[in-house]
């Protein structure tokens, strides 16, 4: 089948679409945005995560052709070429990147997160990040990251 | 953290003496070279290679953990449509096994498999689900055997052998000191440590590209290039030089890719199609595709006085090491000589096992053998304090190896081994405040959101534990790294480039070696080459080793850039090379200060150099398992606190103090990444991690049944470095990303024992252990009375 969508603002078009392959099968191997993860493939990691119409989803678990004619915000879409959204310079300068495998999901989570609540206390970042998981990190630095994040947003 | 310095980092810091200290240079917590990338996702993982022309590999598995194959019919897989190969062992063109220590595991099983999950066909198509369904089509018949899944019995002579060698992949004998010293009182109990994953997020995966002339270029995740391509070479029966590896990102690695997965068959499948051939695990896949965390069987007795000094420690260790080989031989040698744990014991029999089962093959995770060693010997620790009515970190203090301590092989500690001071800085740490009385909130609470209780009957608990890991490879291995550094000015401006074949498997390796070039050569501009086979070995990315090796290997390179430079600026000066120094781009005279800009200096001419880097040796073990076999040693402590649920058994770190020498911390960010990241793992040990094997079948091989810590269950954590700088290492650096994973798992432990009075001799505690509805303790001890 083939597929119409609209990823990070551009129209985006796939063909020979089977009709078993995920949002992040089509998004990873078809229309070139490999920026989101597959560390599950089953809805457990969140490192899949995506904006779907603007609802923060796991993109492994949407099928491609529910995605038909619809809008999907990649990590790869948050800030222009060249630049950096501020929850990505938290991330960075707070050292909660290591291998990085989940850091997208968990850029495209916490970057939901402040966008629902600008000023999250402690047990509401851990509870909202709870299904992204990270083996390296421990989440300590990532917690700081949030945290770093929603400064920034209030201070900008 | 809080950093603590209290001694002098030992050998001095090399040139560049004085001068404005580079930006970025060592000890600073420069940023990470891949971290723009990361968070924008555009860092180029090995599971998102990608090629027009490419197919994609599926592999055909054993259902059986033990079985003959009769038969393998690929005729029907062969006709799917869009099915370019169909593979089996006939298809190998070289060496028919590989194995990371002794080639005894099927590239694709033949006649015989060991385990379920074992490799025995390919398939290539041009879709995943194609190959997926084409590889259920092919046809194999078994005899279907008795799995042998308890290493005592394949201990036992009248088990069939499941190889050649019989069942034993190693013993090791201690015998150190009196063999029958007396000792006042003695505490005996055996523990189990079960399977532990390492749980990397990104799947084993890779793209295998043939060059058009029998070789083939491969862009990978592994730990260790060049010993990936010497089994490559063996097995698809080229040289050397045709198999090109390249590093693609690693998803986090933790030991998990030390042993190929997809490499050899992914390189087969292309060769045979003559088209590139990506292959990926789905996380089911990856729990058979890589080996785990050994589970062990640990039974000690030690030995005191009256007054709590040790006299003796007497242990049987047994590990599984699962169908094959894999790096069990070494695991079971560090389990074997760190096994009494960071203290003075004078006397110490010691018989340590690897064997082969019909269960899932382990090897190599974060901690290596010295984990499951750590939660028995400080399980006595704690178990000895109790009998001697002694304050378990005093018991602790009073047996806390130094410097000049001999180990149970015979070896002295020659660098700081600061495990008294550890203890005490853990001991002596700011403790949380007491849970909230009254009306707590349920989110601070066992059980959290589940609103499983709201504090009826938690009890807090408080546990201390200390450990060691060797740092480095032992027992006489040529361990070395090796590194190029170039030097030049290609616009005006001076630029350093490295390059070596370390993985950077997220740790940080990649920005040390860069941190350490702009320190050596006094230039910010420092890049590095991605990590590839036309460099020599860096050696693994194991062991907390590349800080120490790569780093020295890159540091050394720069030396003999730095060199050259100076002794070049001193002839043009008609200086002393001794005079001059680098700092900042610019040349410095002690006596004039800045006479060149490197630029001007260097021109059009490059400078480069390229070093191996080698450890002091260390020597094999004897017949009675003494010898000097390790580097250096690392050490840290860690203190935990939990609140227990004692009814539902369920529990909440409430917060983790440690205190661990690292050193010197190169990058102070990354040091405590990897503190941090490796409690994480060592709180899923104690409390939930396991890959539970039922007659030789992993029942939970997924993320939903195999659980590792979120955000929910991660404490915040309060690391004290230290840095007291060993002898024996580039800039007195010790490793440290094994450490944090060993001591805390016991810690952990003990807070539970605290708050429950429950011997809990087994990890992970599931909450029926810790409700007391099951006595898992395998040793006959009465339960500890609570605290
Ligand atoms: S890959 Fe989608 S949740 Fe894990
Ligand atoms: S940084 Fe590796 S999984 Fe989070």
């Amino acid at each position: 089948m083939q597929l119409n969508l609209e990823v990070n603002g551009q129209v985006l078009q796939a063909d020979d679409v089977w009709a078993g392959e995920s949002l992040l099968y089509v998004l990873r191997e078809r229309l070139g945005c490999p920026g989101s993860k597959n560390a599950c493939e089953q809805g457990e990691c969140g490192s899949c995560s995506v904006y779907l119409d603007g609802t923060l989803v796991c993109s492994c678990l949407v099928l491609a052709a529910q995605a038909e004619g619809r809008a999907v915000v990649t990590v790869e879409g948050l800030a222009g070429a060249g630049l950096l959204h501020p929850v990505q310079e938290a991330f960075l300068a707070a050292g909660a990147v290591q291998c990085g495998f989940c850091t997208p999901g968990l850029i495209v989570a916490t970057h939901d997160l402040i966008a629902r609540n600008p000023a999250p206390s402690d047990p509401e970042i851990r509870e909202a990040l709870a299904g992204n998981l990270c083996r390296c990190t421990g989440y300590v630095k990532i917690l700081d990251a949030v945290r770093l994040a929603a400064e920034k947003a209030a201070t900008s | 953290m809080s950093r603590a310095s209290t001694a002098p980092v030992a050998p001095p810091v090399a040139p560049p003496k004085e001068g404005v200290p580079v930006q970025g240079g060592v000890g600073t917590s420069a940023l990470r070279p891949d971290g723009v990338p990361k968070v924008k996702g555009e860092f180029a993982y090995s599971s998102d290679m990608w090629d027009e022309h490419m197919l994609w590999g599926a592999t055909v598995r054993s259902p059986h953990p033990h079985a003959c194959i009769v038969s393998i019919d690929i005729t029907d897989a062969l006709k799917h449509p869009g099915v370019h190969a169909v593979l089996t062992h006939e298809d190998v063109a070289g060496r028919k096994t590989f194995g990371l220590e002794r080639p005894d595991q099927p590239v694709l099983a033949s006649e015989r498999v060991r385990y379920r999950g074992e490799p025995i066909a390919l398939v290539a198509a041009a879709h995943p689900e194609t190959a997926r369904r084409a590889a259920e089509a092919v046809h194999i018949d078994y005899e279907v055997l008795q799995p042998v899944t308890d290493p005592e019995v394949a201990l036992d002579a009248a088990t069939v052998a499941l190889h050649p060698s019989g069942n034993v992949v190693r013993h090791i004998h201690i015998a150190h000191g009196e063999p029958d010293p007396e000792a006042d009182v003695v505490a005996e109990a055996t523990y189990e440590v079960g399977m532990q994953d390492q749980a990397f997020l990104g799947p084993e995966s890779g793209l295998a590209v043939p060059d058009g002339s029998g070789g083939v270029d491969l862009y990978v995740s592994t730990q260790w290039l060049h010993v990936d391509r010497e089994q490559l070479a063996a097995s698809l029966a080229l040289a050397p030089e045709e198999v090109r590896i390249t590093l693609a990102g690693v998803g986090g690695a933790f030991g998990a890719r030390e042993d190929l997965s997809i490499q050899i068959h992914s390189c087969m499948l292309a060769l045979t199609t003559n088209r590139p051939v990506k292959m990926m695990y789905s996380r089911e896949e990856s729990f058979y595709g890589h080996v785990h965390r050994h589970p062990a069987r640990l039974n000690y007795i030690h030995g005191a006085t009256t007054s709590g000094e040790l006299v003796f420690v007497k242990a049987r260790l047994v590990f599984d090491g699962g169908a094959y080989a894999s790096s069990s031989t070494a695991v079971c040698a560090n389990a074997a000589t760190l096994c009494c744990g960071p203290y003075e014991v004078p006397n110490a029999l010691i018989d340590c096992y690897a064997v082969y089962t019909n269960n899932p093959p382990c090897g190599a995770m974060r901690g290596f053998g010295a984990v499951q060693a750590c939660f028995a010997y400080e399980s006595q620790m704690d178990l000895l304090a109790a009998k001697l009515a002694m304050d378990p970190v005093e018991l602790r203090l009073r047996n806390a190896a130094s410097t000049g301590t001999v180990t149970p092989t015979g070896q002295k500690i020659e660098g700081p081994a600061p495990v008294a001071e550890l203890l005490t800085r853990v001991r002596d740490a700011p403790l949380p405040p007491p849970g909230s009385p009254g009306t707590p909130d349920i989110r601070e609470l066992p059980g959290g959101v589940s609103n499983a209780t709201h504090g009826e009957a938690v009890r807090r608990g408080i546990g201390h534990a200390a450990g060691y890991k060797n740092i480095c490879y032992s027992e006489g291995f040529d361990d070395y790294a090796t590194a190029r550094v170039r030097l030049s000015a290609p616009a005006g401006e001076p630029v350093v480039e490295v390059h070596t074949a370390a993985a950077e498997v997220g740790q940080g390796v990649a920005t040390i070696q860069l941190q350490i070039a702009r320190t050596e050569l006094g230039v910010e501009a420092a890049v590095l080459r991605p990590a590839d086979t036309s460099i020599g070995s860096s050696g693994s990315s194991s062991a907390s080793r590349q800080t120490w090796m790569t780093g020295g290997a890159v540091k050394t390179a720069c030396e003999a850039v730095r060199e050259r430079v100076l002794s070049t600026a001193a002839e043009v000066l008609g200086a002393e090379p001794g005079e001059l120094y680098l700092s900042n781009g610019l040349v410095m005279s002690l006596e004039l200060g800045a006479v060149y800009s490197l630029a001007e200096l260097l021109g059009d001419t490059v400078v480069e150099a390229t070093r191996e880097y080698r450890h002091a040796p260390t020597s094999p073990l004897d017949a009675n398992g003494q010898g000097n076999a390790h580097a250096g040693f690392a050490f840290a402590a860690h203190r935990a606190v939990v609140d227990v649920d004692v009814e539902l058994g369920l529990v909440k770190v409430v917060d983790i103090a440690t205190a661990q020498d690292v050193g010197m911390a190169l990058n102070p960010q990354a040091v405590e990444g990897q503190i941090e990241g490796g409690i994480a793992q060592g709180i899923g040990l104690a409390l939930m991690e396991e890959v539970q094997v039922i007659d030789g079948v992993i029942r939970n091989p997924s993320f939903t049944d195999y659980l590792i810590p979120t955000s929910l269950d991660m404490p915040p954590v309060h690391a004290d470095v230290l840095e007291l700088g060993d002898p024996g290492s580039p800039y007195g650096v010790k490793g440290v990303g094994e450490p944090p994973v060993i001591s805390s798992t016991p810690a952990v432990v003990a807070a539970v024992r605290a708050a429950t009075g429950r011997a809990l001799r087994r990890i992970p505690m599931r909450p029926d252990d810790v409700a007391g509805l099951t006595d898992r303790s395998p040793a006959g001890e009465a339960p500890r009375e609570p605290r």
